[in-house]
């Protein structure tokens, strides 16, 4: 029987890098996969994932934290005076899920938000080719 | 058979023999449920976590949620590394491992012509990066602060243009503010047409503006164009493909907008081939990344009750 290396990176290293330029698979890219696609199972489950498009979205507004946006120049909230009730409440929902996650880590609030959830090793690489 | 409080968890269903897995989901070793040909990758969980109430609470929690899809991942890649595979999505938690044997029971055939479509194929991710910085036609930057920052949450691929696009941001959302013009690029010391409007500043800012949204809208519809023609030149090469949503730029960790967001199932012969592909269709503006290879999560779409 073969056995499979115990350590699982995201990227197995066994591949190398082909011709293309490789990037580590992000937290976002493993969710997409494991939350959207695959078998879904219905029925004698325990657990219906229905509110699952929802979750998704605010795991997006949670990801980027108020200092992570600002470092990227979005920072409209704080001058736009048209941002609508909706944005503005986004915003907060924003604000607060950080509040929340610097409770639960411990985390310095001048640090890189995306880095505070243990994705930055994944989703942040080289921006040289940018 | 689960114990009371117990439940067990399905990460993937596989043919041939049972493959020795990382530990999966809150730390639980992964074993086999043997039936018809076919083996399910299940841990034993506790329903503390993994009952419906408890779920619905942690899977708001982005850290639980981002641990628990590690784990998920990593026993689904290993599992995939060393036979073809069909991962179930995250969360999938029955009862006790008989019902776990029904749904091969039940769904055996389903299960097998799944896996038959992705024997010998990997997937592979591509995501198309617009790097406006060296494209000629990106609208001016200094043109419409304005909408520099909202099009960098994401809607939009032409609202990265490079570094001065931070700047942008700024200003723009200051338009009303004098001060802060004057200290940056400010668009009234600018010589040019708009100086005629010097002293109608309003009716300047909104022929700036819907000059720039025109060469902003034509930007979209080009890059959109592109990211067309690049997915479909890789689902030509390939058994099979599909298209992710973008990601957000905080998501994928790069300010450049990202126009693609593709899936490929790719032959493993043809896997340098595709690579290479992928690799052409970059330059003029269009950044390639790839990743994988992947378990042929996008490819194992399947409705099983």
């Amino acid at each position: 029987m073969d056995r499979v290396s115990q350590s699982g990176p995201v990227v197995r290293p066994t591949y190398g890098s082909g011709p293309g330029s490789r990037e580590p698979a992000n937290l976002g890219d493993i969710l997409e996969r494991v939350l959207d696609r695959g078998v879904v199972i219905a029925g004698d489950i325990r657990v219906n994932l229905l509110d699952i498009e929802l979750l998704t979205i605010k795991l997006r507004l949670l990801i980027a934290s108020v200092d992570t946006a600002r470092e990227l120049g979005i920072d409209w909230w704080e001058h736009d005076p048209w941002l609508s009730g909706r944005d503005r409440e986004l915003v907060e929902e924003n604000r607060r899920l950080r509040r929340r996650l610097s409770a639960v880590e411990g985390h310095d609030a001048e640090g890189h938000g995306v880095q505070a959830h243990g994705v930055a090793g994944h989703a942040v690489e080289g921006r040289a080719g940018g | 058979m689960a114990e009371e409080g117990q439940g067990t968890y399905l990460y993937a269903v596989a043919r041939d023999s049972f493959f020795e897995c990382p530990p999966g989901v809150a730390g639980a070793s992964v074993r086999a449920i043997s039936r018809n040909g076919l083996v399910a990758y299940v841990s034993t969980v506790p329903l503390d976590q993994f009952g419906e109430e408890p779920l619905r609470r942690s899977l708001e929690d982005l850290d639980w949620l981002a641990e628990t899809a590690r784990a998920h991942h990593r026993v689904v890649d290993a599992v995939a590394a060393a036979t073809t595979t069909a991962p179930v999505r995250l969360v999938t938690v029955y009862e006790d491992d008989g019902q776990v044997g029904d749904l091969l029971d039940r769904r055996g055939d389903d299960f097998l012509e799944l896996l038959d479509q992705v024997t010998g194929r990997r997937e592979w991710g591509v995501k198309a990066y617009a790097t406006p910085a060296t494209d000629p036609r990106a609208p001016d930057p200094t043109a419409d602060g304005g909408h520099a920052g909202r099009q960098g949450a994401g809607d939009g691929p032409a609202g990265r243009e490079g570094t001065g696009d931070r700047h942008a941001g700024r200003l723009g959302m200051g338009e009303g503010h004098a001060g802060r013009q004057a200290t940056g690029e400010g668009h009234a010391g600018r010589p040019g047409p708009g100086d005629r409007q010097a002293g109608r500043p309003g009716t300047a800012y909104l022929q700036r503006r819907r000059a720039s949204l025109r060469g902003r809208e034509q930007a979209r519809r080009q890059a959109l164009r592109r990211a067309d023609h690049i997915h479909q030149a890789l689902c030509a090469l390939a058994a099979a493909g599909c298209r992710h949503r973008t990601q957000d730029p905080r998501l994928s960790g790069r300010d450049d907008v990202m126009l693609l967001n593709g899936a490929y199932l790719v032959d493993e012969a043809r896997d340098a081939e595709f690579a290479e592909l992928a690799g052409t269709l970059g330059g003029d503006g269009v950044e390639i990344r790839m990743t994988g290879p992947w378990a042929p999560y996008s490819f194992t779409v399947l409705e099983a009750t």
